[in-house]
């Protein structure tokens, strides 16, 4: 009997609340006697926008003084120390968010939401590190970014990779920054915050799986170095780009290389370029014609890119909510009775009509095909470029740091027995 | 020979950098053309929220930063509260068996015959939004959800809001970091 009434009354309620405008009460404040005084709801402040500004002052004092160690002071201490400080400061401290990285979506989402507009402290500290890029190398990498900082800290027994597994992982990063524009455009999902390896170990606390992928990746870090950086990050694509056209980029001797192949293992993340050796300059010419049936089927790349990207469109979407359900919905109409599946239920009481769904998840679907379209040229173009580079002759005769792929974290130049 | 070599490869650098200090500057005009000097943070609209309790599970930190707080200017101090009691407890007593909350988080307290008032014990909840259920469907409403803001982490992307099946979590000027009834209203 009981219950009976609590579902009659439930719905009395439902069906009264509906009539009344969403402000009004159903049970009148009460006016004391006693001289009770009502209190406030508590509502703490959040972090307050100077620290924000606070954060940025010191990015750029760890930006400066990293390019200043590596760069004038040569100094591989003083960058092991400062990335120890930005590892507690900006991972510890700050809890890792937020950080360069995920800017990327951040300014993304500025072009594409028209409710959403980038704070300037998250630009800055997306655009402060290419900016120091572009005149230093990547010395983000080497002292101020901690992501970087812990991997780099875990290294013990670096394994030298083949060329080749290289530039093949090599091309994970683009495919991620592809797809975290992909879906930060779309407003589906910030994959790189989601699928952040270490944050969780930043703030000691996340879901189970997240600690033990941070995990991996520092057991794995211990031999492969600095796996993140090499084979997902997103933002060292970006970097990269900017530090190969670095202005004054570290150098592994201070004076004149003198061949002594010292250096030559010093460098866990295989980032050193040999001296091309004669008999290749042979065979340049053959290498001329490599070159230009290379770079004739870039365009080719594209479009094969472009197609394959374009067929995976509908499996990108279900990322995305809106499609999700409306695909849920029409291939289990059933499930609009299980009073467990929380998103069902909750669609059906907003009152939103399947057909608003379907034409949401249609357009939305839409986007997808043009953004997989550009997400599998660009990647089809990368591939392309990076078969072009093979076979690119670039005569070098000392040791020098492959200025993209160089960190600048400094380890190679302890080995360098030149003098100043 | 050499100096010709070296010659090119510093003028490739040189146009390189032209062209992506032009592209990163024209995306950082753009974008700061944009920008807005405040931060963000993440808050949900109480007026939307159905409840689900995803905000106790779905939050990066453990407990959640995600809390029922008081609006006790919306409240009717009802001795029989929907948000406290359970449907069917058998008296109108603080007993935890009667409770709704599953951590005993709010306290009752007698005021004057015959109302009551509820106060929420952060330390405790959880943010499971039982309460909030109650309150809402036999109730005036006054007990909500709130990001706080002093546990919150303010990540780049809330991981409740990604789930929300309401879409109630919404990113809010800092400046304006809760939306608590009453003094705050539905927008229309
Ligand atoms: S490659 Fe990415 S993760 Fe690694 S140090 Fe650079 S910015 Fe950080
Ligand atoms: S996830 Fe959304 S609907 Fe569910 S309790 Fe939290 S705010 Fe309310
Ligand atoms: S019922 Fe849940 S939301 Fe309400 S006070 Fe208790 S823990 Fe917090
Ligand atoms: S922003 Fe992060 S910490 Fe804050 S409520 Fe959302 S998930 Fe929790």
């Amino acid at each position: 009997m009981k219950p009976k009434i609590y579902i009659l009354l439930t719905f009395l309620l439902l069906f009264l609340s509906l009539q009344l405008p969403a402000q009004q009460q159903r049970f009148p404040k009460p006016e004391f006697d006693s001289g009770y005084e009502q209190p406030d709801p508590v509502t703490p402040e959040p972090r307050s926008g100077a620290m924000e500004y606070f954060d940025v002052a010191v990015l750029l004092a760890v930006l400066s003084l990293a390019s200043y160690l590596v760069i004038r002071k040569r100094s591989r201490q003083g960058i092991l120390w400062l990335s120890v400080f930005s590892m507690i400061y900006f991972g510890f401290y700050r809890n890792g968010c937020i950080c360069s990285i995920g800017g990327i979506q951040n300014v993304t989402l500025t072009f594409f939401d028209a409710t959403y507009a980038i704070s300037v402290t998250a630009l800055l500290f997306f655009l402060l590190p290419l900016v120091y890029a572009l005149f230093f190398g990547r010395t983000f990498c080497a002292g101020a970014c901690p992501l970087g900082a812990i991997q780099d800290l875990v290294i013990i027994k670096p394994l030298s990779m083949p060329r080749w597994l290289r530039k093949t992982l090599g091309i994970f990063p683009y495919l991620y920054l592809g797809l975290a524009v992909l879906y930060a455009a779309t407003g589906t999902d910030f994959i790189i915050c989601r699928y952040d390896p270490f944050i969780g170990i930043f703030r000691m606390d996340a879901p189970f799986h997240m600690i033990v992928l941070g995990i991996v990746f520092l057991l794995m870090g211990m031999f492969i170095a600095r796996p993140y950086c090499r084979f997902l990050c997103p933002y060292g694509v970006l970097l990269n780009w900017m530090s190969k056209f670095s202005k004054w980029h570290m150098s592994i001797t201070p004076s004149k290389c003198i061949q002594c192949k010292l250096c030559t293992t010093s460098c866990p993340f295989d980032a050193i370029d040999f001296p091309t050796e004669e008999k290749v300059t042979k065979s340049s010419r053959y290498d001329a014609k490599k070159f230009i049936i290379y770079a004739a089927v870039i365009p080719l790349w594209v479009l094969i890119g472009g197609f394959v990207g374009s067929k995976s469109h509908t499996y990108l979407s279900k990322a995305h909510p809106d499609v999700y359900l409306a695909e849920l919905l029409i291939q289990h109409p059933e499930l609009k009775d299980d009073p467990d599946n929380i998103d069902i239920q909750t669609f059906l009481a907003s009152g939103k009509t399947m057909d608003i769904l379907v034409e949401d998840a249609r357009l939305k679907r839409k986007e997808f095909y043009t953004g997989s379209w550009i997400l599998g040229g660009f990647i089809g173009l990368v591939i392309g470029l990076t078969l072009l580079n093979q076979v690119v002759y670039r005569r070098k005769q000392d040791y020098t740091p492959n200025r993209g792929d160089c960190y600048s974290c400094g380890r190679c130049m302890d080995y360098c027995p030149v003098d100043r | 020979m050499e100096k010709k070599a070296e010659n090119r490869r510093e003028f490739i650098r040189k146009s390189g950098r032209l062209t992506l200090g032009l592209a990163i500057g024209g995306l950082g005009v753009l974008a700061a053309s944009r920008a807005t000097a405040g931060e963000w943070v993440w808050q949900i609209d109480p007026f939307k929220c159905n409840q689900c309790g995803r905000c106790a599970t779905e939050c990066v930190l453990n407990p959640s930063a995600v809390k029922c707080i008081h609006a006790f200017d919306l409240c009717g101090y009802c001795d029989l509260c929907g948000g406290y009691l359970k449907p069917d407890a058998n008296e109108r007593s603080t007993a935890a068996e009667n409770q709704l909350c599953p951590t005993s988080a709010i306290e009752r307290k007698f005021i004057e015959e015959p109302y009551f008032e509820y106060v929420i014990n952060e330390e405790l909840c959880i943010g499971c939004a039982k309460c909030v259920k109650g309150c809402t469907s036999f109730g005036n409403g006054s007990l909500h959800l709130q990001i706080m803001h002093h546990i919150c982490v303010n990540c780049n992307e809330c991981s409740i809001a990604r789930v929300c099946p309401s879409d109630a979590i919404k990113r809010v000027k800092a400046s304006e970091a809760y939306q608590v009834k009453g003094s705050w209203s539905k927008p229309l």
